[in-house]
């Protein structure tokens, strides 16, 4: 721990913390280069940023600016708010499994897209909105249904895994009723997916994260106060409800605008926090750390879903899960072999 | 006391969810013919389908809501996690993930195929999930064993979908597998789970006590003589054993494991006998009457139990949670 201290300002620095974070951007621009200069159409570093500079040709223009770039920046973006929104949560129900789906978002927004796929056969910006609306409204009932002199983080908790049950219930009700397509195409949307993204969807991401990133980062000091316990909290001066409350609507957001741009990407809200828990060893939230390792997820899988199989486009989801699922084993087993205990 | 009547209670609403299921059905049969052909067959159709299609049914609602109820009761103690659910161990990712491999490299189509697969690929990954979850020195913490199991979850979810994705009419087959029902299954699918499911139920009442002093932290448990890495072993085995078969004869169906001991730790409190006895009698109530409605609700079709138990358990649920204090675990 450093101490920086510059006139009435201070500010205590975990030096390990930085480095993590430092690494890991690191890590994310080389991924960047390289899903920049490889693939069908392969460029060298000075091609790609003659053409950033309006001095290519029209085939690599084409590349460049409208597949690759959109689609890298989209998945740097919403990985960033999937694990900003996923750290949230694990701090506030003080649960290592939390991620958007115990307010019962991510099944709540599976519906509505679900519903708009199956029932009325729409296209990807009607899906968008049916599964940012559908997930707000459930993410609201939880809410409100846990809602009794306020809220404890435990009956939050219980109440989104019941509210979760229920949107299930439907989702598969509505899949296996479906035509062989429908339900296929569902399924393709339920595990998230960076094809055909274009500057629209990064206008969107780039738009929430602006406003809802440093209300996250401001917060976040709060958030380490939440940690303690409500007592100890309101003991130390935070309005616990309204601070809980203020969390979860931009822990919701971040979900609901990351979802509707790429489907529910699996795991990256649970396992990015968790990731940049253990890498920087940190005891509080680190929610800059968790937007750092999340970006870099998405944009591994994404690399590694073109160019692993470029001929059937399969959606990043699987790639995450699979990447992120075996690299949190094996941080797990060498964390745990060496006998540290948590 | 009051714990007894209640559960003598919880034992009788069984046993009329049980009649229940027995007399009602898409094929209209009257209530007293209904007990005469379950008693002796007469060959006729009504007696063929209460004894062959009914009966068979029943069984295995009881059967399976039990191991579910008691596999959800295990997790949540042994976890002290009310997220966990049998799922978490990977019994249902894995089961999920050799049924997927069964349909499309193998070209299985029958529940009665699906569960020697069901069974191995939920043996072979709640195995991993432990072994993975107890590596290294010093007491295990519960939430090695939550993480790590969300960790190989995803895993397999990556593989299951990849797969589904690629293979069309797999998927076609898969889901209605993936819903969980107990529509079709006959009496030699009861022969090949309960085999696993009684040594299951055994092993998790035995276990009962251990669960008790676990409770107090793991380090408190082993001051007081308890062994908590022997208890978390037994209750793995038990949990594969009975989630492991519940989920290959009728499908993954989450809500049963995860809400049931919820509801039974609000009535009975924090004693894991009564909590596990609770979970052993309401699950299959819930399962069976899901069953029940999922007949009458769209007759002459069915809706597969899995999704009633969810879309009708959840309110009831919510409903609990917000009247009583979540028990503590």
């Amino acid at each position: 721990m450093k101490t920086i201290r510059t006139g009435p300002l201070s500010l205590r620095v975990s030096e390990r913390a930085v480095l993590t974070c430092l690494a890991v951007a690191a890590l994310t621009a080389v991924t960047a280069v390289t899903t920049m200069v490889t693939g069908d159409f392969p460029l060298t570093v000075g091609e790609v940023l003659s053409t950033f500079v309006g001095q290519g040709d029209g085939a690599s223009e084409f590349v460049v600016l409208t597949l690759r770039l959109p689609r890298l920046l989209t998945g740097l973006l919403v990985g960033a708010a999937l694990a900003l929104s996923g750290a949230i949560l694990q701090s506030l129900s003080r649960n290592p499994l939390a991620s958007p789906d115990i307010i019962g978002f991510t099944q709540g927004s599976a519906t509505g897209a679900i519903a708009v796929i199956v029932l009325f056969q729409g296209g990807m910006t009607a899906v968008a909105t049916g599964s940012a609306v559908t997930g707000l409204l459930t993410s609201a009932a939880v809410y409100l249904l846990a809602l009794k002199r306020g809220v404890q983080s435990s009956r939050l908790v219980l109440i989104g895994i019941g509210v979760s049950a229920m949107m299930l219930s439907v989702n598969s009700y509505l899949i296996t009723r479906a035509t062989l397509e429908g339900a296929l195409a569902a399924q393709a949307w339920l595990v998230g997916g960076l094809n055909n993204r274009g500057w629209d969807h990064v206008r969107v991401i780039a738009a929430a994260l602006a406003v809802l990133l440093p209300c996250a980062l401001w917060l976040g000091r709060r958030l380490a106060l939440l940690e303690m316990g409500d007592t100890a909290a309101t003991g130390l001066g935070v309005d616990v409800e309204r601070t809980r409350l203020a969390l979860l609507a931009v822990a919701v957001g971040l979900a609901a605008v990351a979802t509707a741009v790429a489907g529910p990407i699996t795991f990256v809200a649970l396992a990015a926090p968790q990731l940049a828990r253990r890498l920087t060893g940190a005891s509080g939230p680190g929610l800059a750390a968790a937007a750092l390792v999340g970006g870099l997820l998405l944009v591994v899988g994404d690399l590694a879903v073109q160019r692993l199989f470029p001929t059937t486009p399969l959606p990043v989801g699987i790639a995450t899960g699979a990447i992120g699922g075996l690299y949190l084993v094996w941080l797990l087993a060498t964390e745990w072999r060496k006998g540290s205990t948590r | 006391m009051r714990r007894g009547i209640g559960l003598a209670l919880s034992v009788g609403v069984l046993g009329f969810v049980v009649l229940l299921s027995l007399w009602v059905g898409t094929k209209n049969i009257p209530f007293t013919a209904t007990w005469d052909l379950l008693l002796r067959d007469d060959g006729s159709g009504d007696a063929a389908i209460i004894r062959d299609v009914r009966v068979p049914r029943a069984l295995l609602g009881v059967l399976v809501g039990a191991a579910l109820g008691l596999a959800g009761a295990l997790m949540q103690a042994l976890t002290r996690n009310p997220l966990a659910d049998p799922g978490l161990l990977g019994v249902n990712m894995g089961a999920a993930a050799a049924v997927v491999s069964a349909i499309a490299f193998f070209g299985v189509t029958s529940a009665t195929g699906y569960v020697w697969f069901a069974l191995a690929g939920a043996a072979v990954v709640s195995v991993a999930v432990y072994v993975l979850g107890s590596t290294g020195r010093g007491v295990v913490g519960p939430d090695r064993l939550v993480l790590s199991g969300a960790a190989l979850g995803a895993v397999l979810y990556a593989f299951i979908s990849a797969v589904l994705l690629l293979h069309a009419h797999t998927f076609h087959s898969f889901r209605f597998w993936n819903v969980g029902s107990l529509a079709g299954r006959t009496l030699e699918v009861v022969g090949q789970v309960a085999p696993f499911i009684l040594p299951g139920i055994l092993i998790a009442f035995l276990l009962a006590p251990s669960l008790n002093v676990l409770a107090l932290g793991e380090h408190t448990g082993k001051a007081l003589g308890a062994n908590p890495n022997r208890t978390k072993g037994f209750g793995v085995l038990a949990i594969t054993l009975l989630a492991g078969a519940g989920t290959a004869a009728a499908g993954p169906i989450g809500f049963v494991g995860l809400a049931v001991p919820q509801v039974a730790r609000m009535i009975a409190g924090s004693d894991q006998r009564w909590v596990l006895s609770y979970s052993a009698v309401l699950a299959p109530v819930l399962l069976l009457g899901a069953d029940v409605i999922g007949r009458v609700l769209i007759a002459p079709q069915e809706m597969e139990v899995g999704i009633i138990t969810a879309f009708l358990g959840a309110p009831v649920f919510i409903a609990l949670c917000r009247r009583r204090k979540p028990a503590r675990l």
